[in-house]
């Protein structure tokens, strides 16, 4: 593996460098695609929709229900959902979402650790 | 010759079958329930991790850790911040419901020195009775509504009966029925399973750390903390039960506490009680 910067932006290469046309016609691919990359990172995101948010409410209480089935909620799972709620009652779609999406990526993982934990809570028993 | 060989074919079969059956019981062994081989090994965790703690101190907590703590726990029970709900509870425990009856027509010895039995396994019913469910079914039952479990009245009810219990030490009995074996292991699983965005269990805060530091809380130790239930605890600035301290537990792990009474915490604190037998009871305690 080798490294070459081409105006700041390091883009690693695998095999050996040979100084040629090859290298030369990869470095432009890799800097157009960097550019690419970079653009569509500072591109602003589009505005979330209520429809974007219904789906990724309904996404959060479907593994919130999950979990609640395991006996393993957590607080802060219902704290996102009710700050989605509370968002989306405003028409802040775009804030609503990201909480929706955040309360789902935590029932998911209650749903992980109780999963886990069905077992694993033998390992610290005083035996 | 014939005979000779299915005679011996037939002791190699046996004796292949001992062994097996010997041998899967050896592997079953670590997983079957064993109360009393559990109660053994964790007091003697707790006396082996805190070999300078008098052994029945364990009953108060994060004030058993350390001279400084016993010293503030000895002044502090000169005007024990429990008072009034002990003098609350004993009133309200001696006032007759509306039929005439009162809290001691529900227990036996009429309420007074039985706490150490409490929770109860209930064979009847299957499950595990704690003395908080048992006050309020004896409210129910004679037409007064159920106390809310984790407010004043109830925990001033309980601190009068532990108050009553003082030095008595804990028996809790585990019946000879798969249920009961049941609902302590489950209790057992209870404790010892990480919940909560901080993925803490129980057992990491009361077996692992007692006596360090959370914050600004000073963690007790698991054995006997249920001994001292109900308690005061500055925290709160009021009485707690055991619901209570359960249900906050889990808040502070930042797992949604249980309801109260859930068969979870009633296992737990069978669990809990059973593995402290031995150990007087304290209660109320008074907690930081």
């Amino acid at each position: 593996m080798s490294m070459i910067r081409t105006r700041g932006i390091a883009l690693v290469q695998s095999g050996n460098w040979f100084p040629g046309k090859t290298v030369l016609k990869s470095n432009i691919r890799n800097l157009v695609l960097a550019t690419v990359l970079l653009m569509a990172g500072a591109w602003p995101a589009l505005a979330a929709s209520e429809a974007d948010y219904k789906a990724a409410f309904a996404a959060a209480e479907a593994a919130q229900k999950q979990a609640d089935g395991l006996r393993n909620k957590w607080t802060t799972t219902e704290a996102q959902l009710a700050a989605a709620k509370k968002a989306a009652g405003a028409g802040d779609f775009d804030a609503a979402t990201t909480a929706a999406r955040e309360a789902e990526a935590l029932a998911k993982a209650s749903i992980f650790q109780a999963t886990s934990e069905k077992e694993r809570w033998k390992d610290m028993e005083i035996r | 010759m014939h005979v000779r060989t299915i005679l011996a074919s037939a002791a190699a079969a046996l004796a292949t079958a001992v062994l097996a059956c010997v041998a899967a019981s050896a592997i079953a062994a670590p997983d079957r329930p064993d109360p009393v081989a559990d109660a053994k090994a964790f007091q003697n965790f707790f006396a082996k991790k805190f070999p300078k703690v008098k052994y029945e101190d364990f009953v108060n907590g994060p004030y058993s850790m350390n001279e400084d703590l016993h010293r503030q726990w000895e002044e502090k029970e000169q005007f024990p911040p429990y008072e009034f709900a002990l003098e609350a509870g004993k009133e309200m425990f001696a006032t007759p419901f509306k039929n005439g009856k009162t809290y001691a027509d529900c227990f036996p010895n009429k309420g007074i020195g039985i706490r150490q039995n409490y929770p109860t396994f209930d064979e009847k019913e299957g499950k595990v009775i704690t003395l908080e469910l048992a006050l309020n079914r004896c409210r129910e039952a004679n037409g007064e509504a159920p106390y809310s479990y984790v407010k004043d009245e109830m925990a001033a009810l309980t601190a009068y009966m532990a108050f009553t219990s003082r030095g008595n030490k804990m028996d809790i009995k585990i019946p000879n029925d798969p249920r009961a074996l049941a609902a302590y292991e489950n209790g057992k699983r209870y404790f010892y399973t990480r919940r909560g965005q901080l993925n803490f269990s129980c057992a990491t805060c009361h077996v692992q750390s007692p006596g360090e530091r959370i914050r600004a809380e000073i963690l007790a130790p698991a054995l006997g903390i249920m001994n001292a239930m109900p308690i005061y605890r500055s925290e709160w600035s009021s009485m707690g039960t055991t619901s209570r301290r359960f249900m906050t537990c889990n808040s502070q792990t930042r797992a949604v506490p249980l309801e109260p009474q859930s068969d979870e915490y009633r296992d737990v604190e069978y669990f809990l009680s059973y593995v402290a037998n031995g150990l007087p009871i304290s209660g109320p305690g008074a907690r930081p």
